[in-house]
């Protein structure tokens, strides 16, 4: 008798184990490992607390990794994950696939209207919106208000790349460990070719003619990579072929560099006492131009998305309006105030008189309303992206670009080898695709 | 071959010995003392030796921004549940091989390590997408299952060299008395193969602890082992050395523990058949 | 001795093993094949079709595929001679009667547990970075410029990270061997006036041999598809100065999404695998069989 009490205790056990399990949804949101990301984890009280029914579990990877992971997953529709973050490089391409749920039925108080345009006009494929701005971002100059004063030279509000150069001279000062310039040199789409492909655009590049034609072999490229090299190595830190945005930050942050052209979200990290020992000492300037109508800033904007094989997708959703909600901006307002925000993403933000008063705030909204990824560059291009092209080949193309231009920067080879090379590449893999003959 | 020495050339072999020791180890010192270094004391100019700032906060950050305990208990019965399989299937046939050798043995055994030799990149998609399809992805056993596959040649090489070291005679000697087969295997096997099956064990489990491809290819958080929480702490953003050498050594400390206090029954096992 | 029955029970014993090790290799074997001749890009899902020896060709004509090339055998072999030599000397070390053996194997195996990733990362950031790093601090210490290990020598700098990884492997099996060879031969050898480099010469190394033999061997099975530690590190780079083959196919894999092409450089490597193998077995399987 006692045999089938117990019995019957643990079955009752185990169902009522089964429905508290059944009554909950579980989603798994993978997402890049970067501050703000981190930062939402740990606000996560806030999210059982109006959703109970949702449990989130949590794959925070390593940018890279992460990418490689999430694209595995989705291509082969392995339905691991139920929201993943993407970057305005795969929205499109992904959601005109078919690969990722709609967003468009977000409840109302999502405020669709209230994102930024630039950067919504980033997220949406013919009138459909298929992932939501987690945080956007441009690029623009972070430098140090203290050396550039010492050096006798204000930086103007939209500096000319040689007002960079003269800057760069003027702050480096090797003995003492600070470079007048940081640049991304590691090897990357997402990295330095980003960077450098940004930066081409305001020297009137571009990576292709309307005819898909490579265009390596132009005078514009010519220029382009001889002022980077040349920047790099007169001013920049040694062994810059290897720093990407983390490493960059980093020196920055321990006052390495006078200089650092880098992603917006970045001004939060530089000017935050407790990482930056330079936090009082930072000034923003727009990205760089050549006069030729176009500035050197690209535009990104690391976003939530559902995959059209996750089996959750209301608790997504759920989800989704939560971390991109205006009342996620001010849940971190209130416990670590407005310059921590994620930025870029909401024009109410940029009008909130309270935000108004961090110092990168303006900086930073006037940077993202002036790129243009529909028209990037000087000359017309058949292509949409300011750092990146957005076709499924970019992803290999750029890096394989990317790798030239590190082993040129390392001094492996010269601008004209790189370029030469490039331009070989990339003409190579575009007839193997398809897109020329 | 361990000889007396002159107290004197005692005297150098021993700072000489213990010189390389260290400069060895040191990597894995200066990551635990970076680990309980603030941020900006681990980037100091000069390195700070002893006068850094001293902290616990790195652990407790790493602590409180994952769930380390899953992912350790994920390592612990993926590493401890392929090797357990691992050695299932190779002791029996190690165990033939030794005993009952035919011609083709060696190269059987060969063949059986050749496999190990297909570079893991170049099957990921593959066997990704089987393992989609069979339900595996992010599982435990999926994984158990992966990594008993990779490390079974080197299992059965192993115990191979144990066992052909069991001098026959005593086997002989058994079948006499009419031991049967499994009594042969139990009572008289077992006892003489302890230590060698126990090696074998150890060096498993570490190889499988350490392996980094699969269990992050394979994962996402259910199954997610070590190697895994390793991979969200590499390369973020700002100053992060300290918290870097904090989670690299709480990914490391169990199998370096497991390692240093085993360590005789691991270096007693670890010969592969090179001593003869 | 063994009779007709004992040998039908060995196989049975043996089957489990081979059979698995069968399947594991045939099925995502034969996939790659298929695929290394199918134009399959996971980004382009639209376009597929056969492509013949498309695929091959990319890599042969790749300007970096024999530079990969000659990477994974440099890598190999430098590693395997790092190991192996700094392994005898440092047996033959702590082989002697010193002051806590036990401790000071303890801190020489310590490398072993330390999982690659974490290797990779602790050499790159704690010791190698050109700014933050402790060599670049020394460098700076005696008022030299910091060498650019990553980016003047990144091939080098990769060979040394696996070196230290695999060193204490190399060195216990040495160990092992070494505690094997009896004392008495070494010391009629020192009476009849051999000197130190002649027994070891003469003794000490034929007697290492099949150790050797061993740490070559296990080694090079793990060495020919190291790609995390250069993943980890370099990338691959500057351009393409530290790729390995394994390397060039996880970037068609990953970065490209090519899985056709990695699929045919995952032939190429297997059967580059297999020539070395055979080589291997040629010139060592000598000594094993005794």
């Amino acid at each position: 008798m006692t045999i089938s009490l117990g019995a019957l205790l643990g079955a009752t056990a185990s169902l009522a184990l089964s429905g508290a399990a059944m009554a909950q949804t579980t989603i798994t949101v993978a997402t890049v490992n970067n501050g703000d990301m981190v930062r939402m984890q740990g606000l996560m009280d806030d999210f059982n607390a109006k959703h109970p029914d949702i449990k989130v579990e949590w794959v925070t990877l390593e940018e890279n990794v992460l990418r490689q992971n999430v694209t595995t997953d989705i291509a082969t529709g392995g339905g691991q994950y139920d929201v993943i973050t993407i970057g305005t490089y795969e929205v499109p391409i992904w959601g005109k696939q078919g690969w990722l749920e709609s967003l468009n039925d977000l409840p109302a108080d999502y405020d669709v209207d209230d994102l930024l345009p630039a950067i919504r006009g980033g997220l949406t494929v013919d009138g459909t919106l298929y992932a939501s701005p987690f945080y956007g971002e441009s690029s623009m100059v972070m430098y140090r208000t203290d050396l550039m004063e010492a050096a006798g030279m204000t930086m103007p509000e939209a500096p000319t790349w040689a007002d960079i150069e003269k800057a760069a001279a003027a702050m480096t000062n090797k003995d003492a460990g600070i470079y007048g310039v940081c640049l991304r040199g590691k090897a990357g789409w997402g990295e330095n070719t980003a960077f450098i492909t940004a930066m081409s655009n305001s020297f009137g590049a571009r990576w292709f003619d309307e005819n898909w034609v490579p265009q390596f072999d132009q005078p514009e490229w010519k220029a382009t990579i001889d002022f980077y090299l040349n920047l790099m190595n007169n001013y920049g830190p040694p062994g810059a072929s290897n720093n990407g945005f983390n490493e960059n930050l980093t020196l920055f942050q321990q006052g390495k560099c006078g200089m650092w052209i880098d992603a917006t979200v970045a001004a939060s990290f530089v000017t935050n006492p407790k990482d930056s020992t330079v936090a009082d000492k930072v000034g923003f300037a727009l990205a760089p131009d050549n006069g030729l109508g176009k500035r050197g800033n690209w535009l990104w904007a690391w976003s939530l998305a559902i995959p059209a094989s996750s089996d959750a997708k209301d608790a997504a959703k759920t989800f989704i309006n939560w971390a991109t909600n205006k009342d996620y901006l001010a849940l971190v307002a209130s416990k670590e105030g407005w310059a921590n925000v994620p930025p870029g993403t909401r024009t109410s933000l940029y009008e909130n008189p309270e935000y108004q008063k961090v110092p990168f705030a303006k900086m930073t909204l006037e940077s993202i309303n002036s790129a243009d990824p529909n028209n990037p560059t000087v000359k017309p291009v058949p292509y949409v992206g300011v750092q990146f092209v957005a076709i499924p080949e970019f992803q290999g193309i750029g890096t394989t670009v990317g790798e030239i231009f590190s082993a040129a920067l390392a001094g492996q080879k010269t601008a004209d080898q790189a370029l030469a090379e490039a331009q070989a590449v990339v003409t190579e893999e575009m007839k193997a695709s398809g897109y020329i003959q | 071959m361990a000889r007396a020495l002159s107290p004197r050339r005692q005297l150098v072999t021993t700072l000489a010995a213990w010189t390389v020791a260290l400069l060895i180890f040191f990597p894995v010192l200066w990551m635990i003392l970076t680990s309980f270094k603030t941020e900006a004391s681990a980037v100091a100019m000069p390195p700070q030796f002893l006068s850094a700032d001293w902290t616990l906060e790195n652990y407790a950050e790493v602590w409180a921004r994952s769930d380390y305990p899953r992912f350790f208990w994920n390592s612990v019965v993926i590493a401890v549940g392929s090797t357990l399989l691992g050695l299932l299937v190779a002791i029996p046939s190690a165990w033939a091989m030794a005993f009952v050798p035919g011609q083709r043995t060696r190269d059987l055994l060969m063949w059986m390590l050749s496999t190990k030799m297909m570079p893991a990149v170049a099957v990921m998609v593959p066997l990704y997408l089987i393992f989609q399809r069979l339900g595996l992805l992010d599982s435990r056993i999926g994984l158990v299952i992966v990594l008993m596959l990779m490390n079974l040649p080197i299992i059965v090489w192993m115990l191979y060299t144990y066992f052909k070291e069991i001098p026959g005679e005593i086997l002989e000697a058994a079948r006499m008395d009419g031991a049967s087969l499994w009594n042969e295997i139990v009572h008289v096997l077992t006892p003489m193969a302890l230590p060698g099956i126990a090696s074998t064990m150890l060096l498993n489990i570490i190889l499988a602890w350490n392996e980094a491809f699969w269990t992050i290819v394979l994962t996402t958080t259910k199954a997610a082992p070590l190697s895994a929480f390793i991979a969200s702490f590499s390369a973020p953003q700002g100053l992060f050395y300290a918290k870097l050498s904090a989670a690299s050594a709480m990914a490391i400390l169990p199998i370096l523990i497991l390692g240093w206090f085993s360590q005789k029954q691991l270096v007693r096992g670890l010969t592969f058949g090179a001593v003869k | 001795m063994s009779t007709q029955s004992s040998r039908f029970a060995a196989r049975l014993m043996v089957a489990p093993s081979v059979a698995l090790l069968l399947i594991w290799m045939i099925v995502p074997l034969a996939m790659t094949l298929y695929y290394s001749f199918r134009l399959y890009r996971l980004l382009s899902p639209d376009r597929t079709g056969w492509v013949g020896f498309n695929n091959y060709l990319w890599f042969f004509n790749s300007p970096d595929f024999w530079l990969a090339l000659f990477n994974t055998l440099a890598l190999v072999g430098g590693v395997l001679v790092i190991t192996v030599t700094l392994g005898i000397l440092i047996a033959l070390l702590i082989d002697q009667p010193v002051k806590g053996q036990g401790f000071l194997r303890i801190l020489v195996i310590a490398p072993f547990f330390v999982m690659p990733p974490v290797a990779a990362s602790i050499w790159e950031n704690l010791f190698m970075h050109p700014q933050n790093g402790l060599f670049s601090a020394v460098a700076r210490g005696f008022g030299a410029q910091p060498i650019l290990f990553l980016e003047q020598y990144p091939m080098w700098s990769v060979i040394g990270i696996v070196s230290w990884e695999w060193l204490p492997f190399a060195t216990l099996i040495l160990l092992t061997a070494l505690q094997s060879l009896s004392s008495e031969q070494l010391e009629a050898a020192e009476m009849d006036g051999a000197g130190a480099f002649a027994r070891f010469r003469y003794i000490i190394l034929p007697h290492l041999t099949r150790a050797i033999t061993v740490v070559i061997l296990i080694q090079t099975i793990f060495l020919l598809g190291i790609f995390g530690e250069i993943f980890t590190t370099t990338q691959g780079g500057p351009g393409s100065a530290s790729t390995t083959l394994p390397y060039m196919i996880f970037k068609q894999a990953i970065a490209a999404k090519d899985i056709g092409r990695a699929a045919a450089g995952g032939i190429i490597a297997v059967i580059l695998a297999n020539i070395v193998a055979y080589f291997l077995m040629r010139g060592l399987g000598r000594n094993l069989n005794s």
